[in-house]
């Protein structure tokens, strides 16, 4: 008999505790930042796709098309081609692609390559509607950037 | 011609209720529509509705026009006249109660003796559609909602009715108008037993959370109104907020006075105002605990009635009657 | 799966299908209830929705390579996969990790588990009904997921442990970070107690549904916080220490009851454990590299087998790889938790009520990718 009281009034006391957590928060600053209107700041960190960086010295990209990251993409996205052409030494960068519809961020190409010549892009407003959106050319990005 | 004469008043009178009863109707559900979603985005720490007109005003209306343009889907083996019928029959009883409610002093539909048997006899029609609705749809899932909102429906409305019958007799009259006169100090101080019983069963009849098994989203998947799309769906749901409005009303004239309060210029009219801050206050006490409590489950439904709520009212009752008549 | 027709001569038993597509079975599970009214005969679990042939992968792609692959396959404990691939690597390798990289690899899993816990809590009350807290631990979350984003780069399936340590070093922001969330989500803790554990609806609901016994557990092979809510004191964090885990000094939280509420609080009490483990961690945090000196581009493994486990979020996880000589292994063989925690349903949910099945089943915290995998 007595633990049919206790029962009932314990009972409606934590809901009573819990009520008022909630008028709490009703009453707190909300979190959501309403995104298309006001943005955060991106992570330098973050993995976007890759980029080739743009040499800030010799204006163009590093690249020397050893094909380590085509050799070590776990995901077979990177195509990397390239040519010999008299009087240069070792060859030069002429395909680098990238199918952005395969790679699962593992960040295995920045990694190995020797010059330093990938790095992620912060770029995450990537939306399209087709798959060929995703393919990126890489040297064409490198040229047109600034 | 003579008869038609003297019955014009009447007639009239009853028209504008009418008409008055539809605005109250479709004003309730777009107001407690954004109401709702406002105060359930900032109980969450989150906005709501934002985007259509100034902080989301507009959003219901928005809202409704996009259900009457949606396609009416209906299963192929439903019992298509029975799937028609169930949102009829919720939606169309529920403007009755609202003529019989004194809203202020001179502001009422009719002064009915029998008010609160009227009300309770049309809530009970809500049985009707839900277990309709969930039966047309032939959806196991449906079926389920409409199984457990009559088992529900029908035993919190013994609760309701005994609390209710002890202030009834404490005022000797069914009339909303006469327990709305007879109280000089509010019934919640002479009757809180009263009170608290009549809450949880407002909550229960009303199929709100955290009694919301017929519609229970994360276990039936909306259980008996899943089939229903467009103008189906919200028919359901202004037939649900204008209960919840009923049921507020009647907790306001029975326990908090119904327009009493600071008198106002023109109180015949302007005791409205009073009166819907009142039951409004009761709503935002459904929405509060809506988006605080998990849901219970169907045993423990039952056993809160049976166990607790009855036997309290009954002695509630009891006690009420005896010191009545000393 | 066929199902025969299952009735009796009154017609009151019926097949409800709590199909692939259902809010509360999270992810794409399909259980199979032979009902009867409210009560539930003989659930089945159907699975097989979400296989993705990730152990066939691991098949044709070099052992270092099938990294950003483990992180698929429970993508709420990523962190912790990857840690646990990592080691095998290392023991088959022979390779001798960094002090300062296990350190962060314990920093950044347990923060994993936390974030883990509270993505279980805010998902299983949002079962029964409660759709607010899911918001606030969703809330906590995002302070998790900013602070290993700064570090791993990512914000839910992380490539960040590599053979011989991590890829990238945590530096002062991140430590501040993750001490500022620390202090956080100490403060929330009572919140969380008022608004949820001390509800009596919530303790009327998860009381008494579903009994786990050690015994159960050990004809099942459930492992983690249900084989601790019964009791078991078995952690292998504790039972077989990997990495710097001897180091800490932190308890194992455990119940005797074995129901849905034990779970839910052995759960609730791991995540201020690991707060316990983060702090000492960052307190302790060696200088040094955070990769080993010399990893091979091309790992060849020596041929036989090895096997390593963790400690996931949601039980024990073991590695089995079988290599031939070679840089591609012969077989990977991934034992997750919630494959043997799934497999108590058919035995502890015959009889409950429907509503008990989804209570007994958001008590098993599954991640239905990792179960198909």
């Amino acid at each position: 008999m007595k633990a049919y009281f206790s029962e009932l009034f314990t009972g409606a006391w934590s809901l009573i505790v819990g009520m008022k957590v909630t008028l709490k928060a009703l009453f707190s600053p909300v979190v959501t930042v309403q995104y298309p209107r006001q943005k955060i700041d991106v992570t330098p960190n973050y993995r976007g796709h890759i980029d080739l960086i743009k040499d800030p010295e010799t204006g163009t990209h590093r690249c020397i098309t050893c094909g380590s990251c085509m050799r070590d993409c776990p995901s077979d996205c990177i195509v990397v081609e390239g040519e010999k052409r008299e009087g240069v030494k070792g060859k030069v960068l002429t395909l680098f692609t990238l199918d952005y519809t395969k790679c699962s961020h593992c960040g295995a190409c920045v990694e190995v390559c020797p010059t330093d010549a990938l790095d992620y892009c912060d770029d995450y407003e990537v939306a399209g509607s087709a798959r060929e959106d995703f393919h990126y050319d890489l040297i064409k990005r490198v040229e047109e950037r600034e | 011609m003579e008869t038609l004469n003297a019955f014009a008043p009447e007639l009239i009178r009853m028209i504008i209720a009418v008409i008055g009863a539809a605005v109250l109707v479709f004003g309730n559900a777009l107001v407690m529509g954004y109401m709702e979603r406002k105060l359930a985005g900032h109980f969450q720490r989150r906005t709501g509705p934002m985007e259509v007109g100034f902080h989301g005003i507009l959003q219901l209306i928005v809202d409704g026009i996009k259900l009457m343009a949606k396609q009416l889907v209906i299963p192929a083996k439903a019992d298509k006249p029975l799937y028609m019928l169930a949102p009829i029959i919720s939606f169309a009883p529920v403007f009755l109660p609202l003529l019989v409610i004194p809203f202020s002093d001179r502001i009422q539909g009719f002064d009915l003796d029998v008010a609160l048997l009227f009300m309770l006899a049309i809530a009970s029609v809500n049985v009707f559609a839900v277990l309709i609705g969930g039966w047309a749809s032939n959806n196991k899932y449906s079926m389920f909602g409409a199984f457990r909102a009559v088992a529900q429906s029908i035993a919190y409305e013994i609760p309701m009715l005994l609390s209710l019958l002890a202030i009834v007799f404490m005022t000797n009259t069914f009339s909303l108008r006469g327990i709305m006169d007879a109280q000089n100090v509010w019934f919640i101080f002479l009757q809180p037993v009263a009170f608290l019983i009549y809450l949880v069963s407002m909550v229960a009849e009303t199929n709100r959370a955290p009694f919301d098994l017929p519609e229970a989203e994360s276990e039936l998947t909306a259980g008996f109104h899943t089939e229903y799309s467009g103008m189906a769906f919200s028919l359901f749901m202004m037939a649900e907020y204008t209960n919840m409005f009923i049921a507020s009303c009647i907790a306001t004239v029975f326990f908090l006075g119904g327009t009493s309060g600071i008198p106002l210029p023109y109180f015949e009219y302007t005791g409205i105002i009073w009166f819907l801050l009142k039951a409004y206050m009761f709503m935002f006490f459904l929405v509060w605990i809506r988006w605080t409590f998990p849901r219970t489950r169907f045993d423990q439904l039952m056993n809160l009635c049976w166990k607790y709520l009855l036997p309290f009212s009954l002695v509630n009752l009891l006690i009420t009657v005896v010191v009545v008549k000393l | 799966m066929n199902v025969d027709v299952f009735e009796d001569e009154r017609q009151h038993h019926f097949v409800l299908n709590m199909g692939p597509q259902h809010p509360s079975t999270h992810g794409v599970l399909r259980v199979l209830l032979k009902m009867d009214g409210e009560y539930v005969l003989d659930p089945q679990p159907v699975l097989g929705y979400v296989h993705r042939c990730h152990e066939r992968i691991g098949e044709f792609k070099p052992a270092k390579a099938f990294m950003p692959n483990v992180a698929r396959m429970d993508y709420l404990g990523a962190l912790i996969y990857n840690q646990g691939y990592a080691m095998l690597l290392e023991r088959a390798a022979g390779i001798e990790v960094p002090r300062r990289a296990e350190y962060i690899r314990v920093i950044t899993s347990e923060l994993n588990r936390i974030q883990s816990h509270l993505l279980w809590y805010g998902a299983y009350l949002l079962d029964l009904g409660a759709f607010t807290p899911i918001m606030y631990t969703f809330d906590d979350r995002e302070h998790i997921l900013d602070a290993l984003e700064d570090v791993c780069g990512s914000r839910l399936t992380y490539c960040y442990s590599r053979v011989g340590g991590v890829c990238k070093d945590i530096d002062d922001k991140f430590i501040e970070r993750v001490r500022a969330f620390i202090e956080r989500l100490r403060g929330r803790f009572p919140m969380y107690e008022e608004l949820v554990n001390g509800n009596v609806i919530v303790q009327r609901r998860m009381q008494n549904v579903g009994e786990y016994t050690p015994e159960l557990c050990a004809r099942f092979g459930v492992t983690g916080p249900l084989l601790r809510s019964a009791g078991v004191e078995y952690d292998i964090r504790k039972a077989e220490p990997y990495s710097v885990y001897p180091e800490f000094d932190f308890e194992i939280p455990l119940a005797q009851k074995g129901d849905a509420w034990a779970a839910f609080n052995v759960r609730f009490r791991e995540m201020e454990q690991s707060l316990r483990i983060i702090e000492q961690a960052l307190d302790k945090l060696p200088d040094g590299e955070v990769m080993a000196p010399k990893v091979p581009r091309k790992l060849k493994l020596p041929q036989g087998d090895y096997n390593c486990s963790v400690e996931a979020p949601r039980g024990e996880l073991s590695y089995y790889l079988v290599s031939d000589g070679s840089d591609i292994p012969y077989r990977i063989k991934v034992r997750t938790p919630s494959y043997s925690n799934l497999s108590v349903v058919p035995e502890v949910c015959k009889g409950m009520m429907i509503a008990d099945v989804v209570t007994c089943m958001g008590a098993l915290d599954l991640v239905i990718p990792e179960i198909d995998r």
